[in-house]
């Protein structure tokens, strides 16, 4: 397809004009309840925004990592600080340098990945994530010297307007989570995500074209992490809305890793789509819990069957379909099309990778 | 001093044989790796997993101890040959990381299973060994260790030397590292893949149940069990993925190093180190010896 905009094809335009009419326009008139913004979509969009920072070093760079929470607890706590003691940053500014204090950590963390790969590196960055949670509980100064364990986050003030009902705050997220996303898939098809791809499947290959393999992991892991401090951020500040490095525990990087393992490895929609996957999946399940079985079923056995789902469907994808809900999505795409069109030709199978 | 010296033998004494539990759970994951490469991520949700069972025979249906042990290793078995078929058949030509990724899934079906069958509460398991500090050795050494550390260290060293003694010197063992060098090549001539498989995935879920028993004594079985078994991945980066032995060793510095670094330099921070500390050490041995003390050399074909 030809480029019509810059580099973006009429098929991207579309694609990006669709997205922004449904979220700007539609959302706002048609959903008009409260739970939808401040349960549902808000965190959608936060963690949408991590998964694509777990992307970015484990889908496109092909490095194990498994510490996104470590990095969102750093760019939380880190908006946190700014916005106390800096006050004169702003919210977007203080949100900027979060994202890079979060970067900072994902480029000291990231570097036994020069070394290591696999499972070697997921306990290093294992590290990352048991590392970080302890500093901000062990110091007091981080927390501002509170002795609850809970800080109330601060308003969101942005050039003096206060955004603090739910629907001002999903706009503050779908900004941000807009200009993100806009800018990893820039990053994914330029060269940057270029080199993320040839370390990924080969790296010495890579490294014998002219890759530089220090600089591309670290560049993935600083990048990556700036995701997910800025994702942090976001989800402590608009829907947490407040500080507590409990709600950054490992099962929230686990949780990451799910969404970028079903959504689909090396998409950027494939985070979307997983993160709305997991996110919905457990609303569902206590709705026909709630609705079905008139709470007959046990909270606590609702969420163990949502784990054993997740765990199953983690098995299948994997056996039959390891790049996940994207690549579902573009199948399903492939065949209406080749419905549509009806002019007899069928539509060209895509391969299914394995290895 | 004699009085600071005895405080570090006993914190030193305490933090090994707390070792031995970390490589309990270790050895589980060794097994598996050395038969089959795989790195078996759901070790930790097996220890849940078959400790939660036990406790579920013995408390919830009355079973007598060693009836729901049996039973308990039984139904370890029974996953092993659930995973075999199910999980690792179907992915036999998959990359390392998609396994691994499958079995992260696999561990959530087993703590989900474990949580939906026995619930949720924190079960006490009373192994009838206390975890007070040993009369004997308290009056004639002056050093305070808890029988049940004992115990584990010596249940760790019974298994390993079994372990060791299986895979030297008897005919299942010499398949089982023909396996492990070139699955391909063993099952070419005539070894049963599946059959070792099954073995090495029950023999796994035994130990599991054994680790999980002396954990479950100490903690109380609950679901932080899984959290705690994560720290076997450091002690096998340590000791080396394929080394039965290294599991032991890596298992006795982490315990080691954890309570010292805990009680010496903990306090200047706060405490509760031990979090990570293993993480750490974990990272400047990648960084130094990949491979760990006891594993062999990581070769990769281009």
């Amino acid at each position: 397809m030809k480029p019509i905009f810059m580099t973006y094809t009429k098929k991207d335009l579309i694609n990006l004009a669709v997205c922004m009419i449904l979220s700007v326009l539609i959302i706002p008139t048609f959903i008009k309840t409260e739970y939808w913004y401040t349960s549902i979509l808000i965190p959608w969009l936060c963690l949408a925004l991590a998964t694509i920072g777990q992307q970015i070093v484990m889908g496109y760079t092909g490095q194990l990592a498994l510490g996104a929470a470590g990095f969102m607890a750093a760019g939380a706590f880190a908006m946190f600080n700014l916005i106390l003691r800096v006050p004169d940053l702003g919210f977007v500014g203080s949100l900027i340098v979060s994202g890079l204090i979060a970067a900072a950590f994902g480029i000291l963390f990231g570097l036994p990945s020069l070394k290591v790969r696999g499972i070697y590196l997921m306990v290093a960055t294992l590290a990352s994530q048991f590392f970080i949670i302890w500093m901000i509980d062990k110091f007091g100064w981080f927390k501002n010297y509170d002795s609850s364990g809970i800080i109330t986050a601060q308003d969101i003030v942005i050039l003096g307007k206060p955004f603090t009902t739910p629907l001002a705050m999903y706009f503050v997220c779908l900004a941000v989570t807009t200009i993100l996303t806009l800018l990893a898939m820039n990053m994914a098809r330029g060269s940057t995500g270029r080199n993320w791809m040839a370390v990924r499947d080969m790296d010495i290959a890579a490294e014998s074209m002219g890759v530089s393999l220090l600089r591309t992991k670290v560049q993935a892991f600083a990048i990556s992490a700036f995701y997910c401090g800025v994702a942090g951020a976001l989800f402590a500040f608009c829907y947490l809305k407040s500080l507590e490095p409990v709600a950054f525990d490992i099962k929230l990087s686990f949780k990451i890793l799910f969404m970028c393992i079903l959504g689909g490895l090396g998409t950027i929609n494939g985070a979307f789509i997983g993160a709305a996957f997991i996110l919905l999946f457990p609303v569902l399940l206590n709705a026909i819990g709630n609705n079905v079985f008139h709470g007959a079923i046990d909270a606590t056995i609702i969420s163990s069957i949502e784990q054993v789902i997740f765990g199953l469907l983690m098995i299948i994808f994997m056996i039959y379909e390891p790049l996940g809900m994207a690549k579902l999505w573009e199948n399903l795409k492939q065949s209406m099309k080749s419905k549509l069109s009806s002019s007899g030709i069928k539509s060209v199978k895509s391969p299914v990778f394995k290895k | 001093m004699a009085n600071e010296l005895l405080f570090f033998m006993e914190v030193l004494v305490g933090g090994l044989l707390a070792g031995t539990m970390y490589s309990l759970v270790a050895l589980g994951f060794v097994l598996i790796f050395k038969a089959s490469a795989t790195f078996n991520f759901s070790q930790g949700a097996m220890v849940f997993f078959s400790v939660l069972a036990f406790c579920g025979f013995m408390q919830d249906f009355n079973i007598p101890f060693v009836l729901a042990f049996i039973l308990a290793a039984l139904l370890m078995v029974v996953v092993g040959l659930c995973t075999e078929r199910l999980v690792l058949r179907p992915l036999m030509n998959a990359s390392e990381d998609t396994v691994l990724m499958a079995t992260i899934g696999l561990g959530y079906v087993l703590e989900g299973l474990a949580q939906a069958a026995w619930g949720v509460e924190v079960r006490r398991l009373d192994l009838g060994i206390g975890d007070f500090p040993v009369p004997w050795i308290a009056d004639n050494l002056k050093l305070f260790i808890s029988a049940l550390d004992i115990t584990a260290g010596l249940v760790a060293a019974i298994m390993i030397i079994g372990l060791f003694l299986l895979f030297k010197y008897t005919k299942i063992g010499l398949g089982l590292r023909a396996v492990a060098d070139d699955a391909g090549a063993a099952s070419s001539i005539g070894i049963p893949l599946k059959h070792i498989m099954l073995l090495v995935w029950s023999a796994a879920g035994v130990v599991a149940l054994v680790a999980g028993c002396m954990w479950g004594a100490r903690a109380g079985v609950q679901f932080a069990l899984v959290d705690l078994a994560l720290k076997a991945l450091p002690v096998l980066i340590i000791g080396g993925f394929s080394s039965i032995p290294g599991a032991i060793i890596g298992g006795l510095i982490i315990g080691a190093v954890e309570k010292i670094l805990e009680v010496y330099i903990g306090p200047f921070f706060g405490g509760a180190i031990e979090g990570w500390a293993p993480y750490v050490l974990a990272i400047f041995f990648l960084l130094y010896r990949p491979e760990g003390l006891f594993g062999e050399k990581i070769i990769r074909r281009v």
